[in-house]
């Protein structure tokens, strides 16, 4: 008899909650986002030089600049919220921010999910590893230990095209090169702006594979249908490549990091348009 | 010891304060919530209606068995997407940790109930006490007594989840630490250390006062039935 009430029970919650399924968190339009005065924008508060909170308080980064530069010429006002790379999705899904600005990969199970705008940066998978043990090829990581961030492009593309590569996984930037440095891996995986960044500034390791994978591009990211702020994100892209807005982006905000090890053209794209 | 500077670099240490008065802010409107709540839920599991005690055990069972984590995101995306209910992030971690506080709290409420043997409740009757009376006079002060370790072990527990709530944007002081350490990784790459350390302490500092006003209590309440 218990057994049965519970039974009921569970069955009327998961339909009450299949019913109200019907009615999906909408996206705001351009107009009521113009109507309210303020931008929701999603953006990483832990990962530098894309987005980052400086000993300010104050938001930074790559991705942050334009973020500022999107909401200025709006003339609204920016709210930006911290996002972690597992749930960025889930921002745009549930409403919970306007766009997604958090060095997001375009990839078609992505686009299935949201709407990528123009793209402003590119991008593959890098391979840092220790010195001491320096990983080159893809063959000599195969039967070693890789750690690699939840929900990003390289815990992906390993998954399908490497099997043979063990992958040790961690929710947040920090906790896998923090990973990386205790040795609980034999190296790491992410994008290779940030695995050249890292490499830089921590002596003892090299990235030993500079690019794998197919070359991808980060793109703003807006709720699937959402046309009206994905038409204005695009417009601003385009009409920014005039004064080399992603240039002086660069500038700003990532030159200190990469030092003259990298030239610019190589991850920033003006206009959105990939040659 | 060189890197241990970003604990104090710029704003970083009200930073820090200010992450833990969210943490603190938080889990204090829940283990309050759960308290009061915990008392009544307890109260009703110890009843014999057969539909109360299935209620009261779905309750117990789901807080039990699903991670607080998948909680939280039902709560903050789950809502929104199934009922275009939104909420801020600090609202739903309230919802889900009273939630969860008030289930555990009200099984442990039973637990400290059903363990006074029925003889006080006979005897309370039998010199005319009515059932309420029995209730506050009787059964209630003895289950507080027994009640406290174990409460106290819930809002410690309650304390150190809520950094959980960074997955659903709130800024608590774990994320503030794991800001520092991040826009610090190239100046200061040995920084986490210290971070980690300050805010084990910031822990330590928020958590021990409840536990020694908890032997406090228990103290006291010692002396009194001696």
């Amino acid at each position: 008899m218990k057994k049965l009430f519970a039974l009921i029970l569970a069955l009327a919650l998961v339909l009450s909650l299949t019913a109200g399924a019907l009615a999906d968190a909408k996206a705001r339009s351009l107009d009521e986002i113009k109507e309210s005065g303020k931008l929701v924008i999603g953006v990483f508060s832990d990962k530098k030089p894309f987005g980052y909170v400086d000993e300010y308080g104050e938001y930074q980064g790559y991705d942050v600049y334009f973020a500022r530069r999107l909401a200025q010429d709006l003339g609204v006002e920016l709210e930006l919220v911290s996002v972690d790379a597992p749930n960025r999705v889930e921002y745009l899904t549930s409403a919970k921010v306007d766009i997604i600005l958090a060095n997001f990969t375009v990839t078609p199970e992505r686009a299935e999910v949201v709407d990528f705008a123009l793209p402003y940066m590119k991008v593959a998978l890098g391979v840092v590893s220790p010195d001491a043990a320096l990983i080159t090829s893809i063959e000599d990581l195969r039967g070693k230990k890789l750690i690699v961030s939840k929900g990003t492009t390289a815990e992906t593309w390993f998954t399908a095209n490497e099997p043979e590569v063990e992958l040790l996984k961690f929710d947040t930037y920090t906790e896998t090169f923090n990973a990386l440095l205790d040795g609980r891996g034999d190296a790491l995986s992410t994008d290779n702006t940030e695995v050249l960044a890292w490499a830089i500034e921590n002596p003892g390791f090299t990235v030993g594979i500079e690019s794998l994978g197919s070359l991808d591009t980060i793109a703003p990211a807006v709720q699937k249908g959402n046309d009206t702020v994905l038409a204005y994100i695009n417009e601003e892209i385009e009409a920014l490549a005039a004064e080399q807005f992603f240039h002086a982006d660069y500038e700003a905000t990532l030159k200190d990091v990469y030092g003259d090890a990298v030239d610019p053209d190589n991850l920033v794209v003006e206009g959105g348009a990939i040659e | 010891m060189r890197d241990l500077a970003v604990l104090f670099k710029g704003n970083n240490p009200a930073r820090l304060l200010g992450g833990l008065g969210v943490t603190l802010k938080l889990s204090l409107i829940s283990v309050v919530l759960s308290i009061a709540l915990g008392l009544v839920v307890g109260v009703l599991m110890t009843l014999k209606n057969p539909v109360v005690r299935a209620v009261t055990r779905l309750w117990l069972e789901t807080v039990r068995i699903v991670p607080q984590l998948v909680l939280l995101f039902l709560v903050y995306f789950g809502m929104a997407k199934a009922f275009n209910l939104q909420m801020s992030g600090e609202t739903a971690a309230v919802i889900v940790f009273t939630f969860w506080g008030a289930g555990e709290m009200g099984d442990l409420v039973r637990g400290a109930i059903t363990s006074i043997p029925v003889h006080q409740r006979e005897s309370g009757a039998a010199l005319g006490l009515t059932q309420g009376q029995v209730w506050a006079h009787v059964l209630l002060p003895q289950a507080a007594r027994r009640l406290v370790p174990q409460a106290i072990n819930l809002t410690t527990r309650m304390i150190k989840t809520t950094s959980l709530v960074m997955l659903i944007g709130v800024v608590e002081v774990l994320k503030v630490g794991s800001q520092i350490i991040d826009a610090a990784r190239y100046d200061a790459p040995q920084g986490a250390v210290w971070v980690y350390g300050a805010v084990f302490l910031l822990y330590f500092f928020a958590c021990w006062p409840i536990s020694l006003l908890a032997k406090h209590l228990e103290k006291q309440w010692a002396c009194q039935e001696g």
